[in-house]
């Protein structure tokens, strides 16, 4: 699970509120590299919720995000922070751990990187 | 990539080993996949450089596809873990990178209008009553830009009239129908090759 994904994933747990994001608990993370892609990454400044990104990229293991995304107008120009925000956002993988809601402290496991988001009868 | 390249690649791929009946598991045939994914592409810009979440991915046919054709990211969803594990195989095999999520898509709420163009082909709803139109409303919910779906053409008119007064399409149009070739997989079937006329749909969410 690459944390592009982890920013789209909220606990739905009937009658909690605080559904996100989901607190990270790394056991075992791996980091593969693709293309970098400044256009999209651009794109993408404005859709993800960026403390979630750098709170989920700061619990594995990566602590090079600032805490607020730069201003667009001078994202041009700023190749550092595109490919940091390249790496936390695309190249991070949690293999093994557990998406953790903030409000009941429900886990989700994620076995070979892929989340278990499946609720039980009486949580949904 | 060429149609004719993208449909034989994805006619390698590993399929179901032990589909589950209550899920209509049946593969998406690289025929259809191909030809939905191109169109996606091709007619409406709608999978390179974009966000494609493929709902029941099953084995992953349709995702790996959108990952062939160079989307920014994929993200499969389904409830079988097998089917999971089986799509992540192909993902390796093919070496596209695609994220996988185990969920009842249903349930599930996404957060965010991160995801450009969901692509499904969901249960017709032989199995589980109204399953296929659970999908479509989920999917109308995540996707902002576009929504590729395939329906039995018997459901044409019911479909269309949900995705405009229930599900918040702007347009729900048929771009092609086609005929899906379902082999004798279950014990129940009885012909040893059927195919079903289904519909490949596209739908634009109106605009939050």
């Amino acid at each position: 699970m690459r944390l592009i994904v982890h920013n789209m994933l909220s606990c739905n747990i009937r009658g909690v509120v605080n559904k996100f994001p989901l607190r990270i608990e790394p056991e075992k993370i791996i980091v593969k590299e693709v293309d970098f892609n400044p256009d999209f990454l651009k794109h993408m400044i404005a859709k993800i919720d960026w403390k979630a990104l750098v709170d989920g990229a700061r619990s594995m293991g990566y602590t090079e995000l600032p805490d607020h995304a730069p201003d667009t107008t001078t994202l041009e120009s700023d190749e550092p922070f595109l490919r940091k925000f390249h790496h936390s956002l695309l190249e991070l993988h949690l293999e093994e751990g557990s998406l953790v809601c903030s409000e009941t402290g429900r886990k989700f496991p994620v076995n070979k990187g892929i989340p278990n988001m499946l609720f039980h009868e009486d949580e949904v | 990539m060429k149609l004719k390249q993208l449909e034989g690649l994805l006619g390698d791929l590993e399929q179901f080993s032990n589909p589950i009946v209550e899920l209509e598991q049946y593969p998406t045939g690289p025929h259809i996949a191909s030809r939905m994914l191109f169109t996606a592409e091709n007619s409406y810009g709608d999978i390179t450089d974009k966000i494609v979440a493929d709902f029941g991915c099953g084995c992953g046919t349709l995702s790996v596809a959108a990952a062939l054709l160079d989307a920014a990211s994929v993200i499969g969803f389904d409830i079988d873990p097998q089917s999971l594990e089986t799509a992540t195989l192909n993902a390796e095999e093919l070496e596209v990178e695609i994220d996988f999520v185990q969920c009842d898509i249903t349930k599930l709420e996404l957060k965010g209008q991160i995801v450009d163009t969901v692509v499904m082909n969901p249960p017709f709803g032989t199995r589980k009553k109204g399953a296929d139109m659970e999908f479509l409303s989920a999917a109308m919910k995540v996707a902002s830009h576009a929504v590729y779906s395939l329906h039995k053409t018997s459901t044409r008119e019911h479909i269309k009239r949900a995705a405009l007064r229930d599900f918040n399409a702007k347009s729900a149009e048929v771009l092609c129908e086609l005929r899906y070739d379902l082999p004798k997989l279950y014990k129940f079937h009885k012909r040893k090759e059927v195919d079903i006329a289904v519909d490949l749909w596209r739908f634009e969410p109106k605009h939050n």
